[in-house]
């Protein structure tokens, strides 16, 4: 049995309790919405990336539970300054991480997103650490509808 | 015979009662299992468990059809799942009981067959802020379809049902007023009587969502004299997958059938088919037989152990939980109507009840964390979602004590 330390990691409620990056961007030329039915967690994503392809900011607002504040606090965290094919291959690797299709102390390029590899433990949890990745990829590649982790397959 | 001396006492034997629900004595996450999610689902008493056990063992067969002896058994047991029904909802007759697959279909059922033929463009349909989204989207797909409306009415900031305001919704466009006895989501009890008797003088018809009351309330159809009631097997000791629907005898054999099939014909030619009386006109195909025969062991186990003893524990409970949590630092309780069924909902400062639900779960503690599949009544409060206990006959003030502790770990993890 996993602790409930394991799951709400200090770094976890630090960043629940002061979101970075909270809020909107004047001129973002990528945005998303997400929702998850289910919980009722809501997200809206900002994302601001250059000609070469670098996210020069990312801002989000929303409301939902920890787990889902702080995965979109660090996520954002995480983007700034990333070219988006690098922002690609984190969502890939923060995904396998949450669901355990990974080593908890694999992939290489998730850095202090690798706390979130307790989640694995708490299935029901999963699509509350997934909802703002999947509202990236949806921002990255401008879907237009509002994206959901409901149906989250892990 | 000395009677029992049990029988005699005044103190409900949850002890005794605990024993009968097998899936109590397990542990989750190395805790007891407090199980405090009944408003969702009950467990089942031993006495359900192996009725459909022995039906499929000793009986099964397809109703209705065989001239043999196993097809005979099994249609006299369905057919006596409907009378324990019928008696159960004090319906003067047997064809007045349908049934479902739960409330979900019985409500949709009446909105696809009686709604179809008697609401039309500029009718309106009144619901409560209360409803369960069951009883609010088979309305609106119907109001959609011929253009009526629906009008809602409100709650009080305590959750109560306000009567006056409902009264002024009422009108000649009335056709239908569907509300529900016993709030999922807060626990109100509604005046149901008083919202049918107002509904009738405007000549509107009623449906009653019961899937929370059955549990706790003794329903008698015809003393409240609704038009339709419906309640779910599995919100009261029995089997999921099964319900019922009950409607006036008069105005179910007035209302078209419901899906086509085997077992709702009269005659089937390619040209023209007939349809038989209620409730076989509305009860297309081999139905659950097992969870029917069941959902008969469920209601003679309320009945055994009492519905006004049922009511009078959970009532102890909601007192006492009502007061232990109220003492928590941050705790908010979200519906305190003075009439309640067993359901506490609340929130706890600004920390999300999922957060809340994960935490209580690794203590044993199963509570739902959401929006009750009521979202009109979060958005009335304000609220994304609650956290939610609701007590059945076989909780104790133990796992209340287990609860508030539980919660109390909570502000610990979060501090």
């Amino acid at each position: 049995m996993s602790d409930l330390s394991d799951l709400y990691q200090e770094l976890i409620l630090d960043h629940q309790k002061n979101p970075r990056n909270f809020g909107q961007l004047d001129h973002p030329n990528h945005h998303a919405e997400g929702f998850n039915a289910l919980c009722g967690d809501r997200i809206s994503l900002d994302l601001l990336t250059d000609a070469s392809g670098v996210i020069q900011d990312v801002k989000f607002k929303g409301s939902g539970c920890a787990i889902s504040k702080a995965s979109a606090s660090m996520m954002t965290a995480a983007l700034k300054g990333k070219k988006v094919d690098e922002a690609e291959l984190i969502y890939r690797q923060f995904h396998d991480l949450v669901t355990g299709k990974s080593a908890p102390e694999s992939g290489e390029a998730l850095g202090k997103l690798k706390v979130f590899a307790g989640v694995r433990d708490y299935p029901a949890r999963v699509k509350c650490a997934s909802l703002a990745w999947h509202t990236l990829e949806a921002a990255l590649h401008d879907d237009q509808k509002v994206v959901s982790s409901d149906e989250e397959e892990a | 015979m000395a009677p029992n001396p049990s029988a005699l006492s005044p103190v409900f034997e949850t002890a005794r009662y605990r024993k009968d629900f097998p899936i109590l004595g397990q542990l989750v996450h190395g805790h007891p299992l407090v199980y405090l999610d009944n408003a969702a689902t009950t467990q089942k008493p031993l006495s359900v468990i192996e009725a459909t056990d022995r039906y499929y063992r000793e009986t099964n067969s397809n109703i209705h059809r065989g001239v043999h002896l196993l097809s005979q058994k099994a249609t006299e047991a369905y057919e006596a799942a409907r009378e324990r029904t019928r008696a159960f909802l004090n319906a003067e007759s047997a064809n007045e009981i349908i049934f479902t697959r739960g409330a979900t279909e019985g409500i949709n059922l009446v909105a696809q067959t009686w709604g179809r033929k008697n609401i039309g463009f500029g009718d309106e349909i009144v619901l409560s802020c209360l409803e369960h989204h069951s009883n609010i989207v088979p309305w609106q797909m119907l109001a959609e379809e011929k253009g009526a409306r629906i009008r809602v009415a409100p709650i009080d900031d305590d959750g109560e049902f306000l009567l006056d305001e409902y009264k002024k919704l009422l009108s000649d466009k009335t056709k239908l007023v569907a509300v529900t006895q016993v709030s999922n989501a807060l626990g109100t009890v509604t005046p149901i009587a008083e919202i049918i008797r107002l509904a009738h003088d405007k000549g509107a018809a009623v449906l009653v969502d019961g899937a929370q009351a059955v549990a706790h309330l003794r329903v008698d159809v015809r003393a409240l004299d609704c038009d339709f009631y419906v309640f779910s097997a599995h919100k009261l000791y029995g089997p999921t997958g099964v319900g019922a629907l009950y409607g006036k005898l008069k105005t179910l054999n007035a209302m078209p059938p419901y899906q086509g099939g085997g077992d709702m014909i009269a005659t089937v030619t390619f040209e023209k088919t007939t349809y038989k009386k209620s409730p076989y006109k509305f009860e297309a195909g081999t139905p659950n037989i097992a969870g029917g025969v069941a959902l008969t062991a469920a209601l003679d186990y309320v009945a055994a152990v009492g519905l006004p003893a049922i009511a009078a524990h959970e009532r102890d409970l909601l007192v006492y939980g009502t007061e232990k949590l109220s003492g928590i630092p941050g705790l908010t309780i979200i519906g305190r109507a003075k009439e309640k069924a067993g359901v506490i909902s609340f929130t706890l400062g600004d920390i999300h009840p999922h957060d809340i639900g994960t935490i209580l779960d690794r203590q044993g503690v199963a509570i739902r964390a959401g929006h009750h599949c009521a979202q009109p009544v979060m958005d009335r409060f304000g609220v994304p979602a609650t956290a939610r206990a609701s007590f059945a006959l076989y909780n104790t003030r133990e796992e209340v004590d287990a609860l508030e502790a539980a919660v109390r770990k909570v502000l610990e993890v979060f501090n």
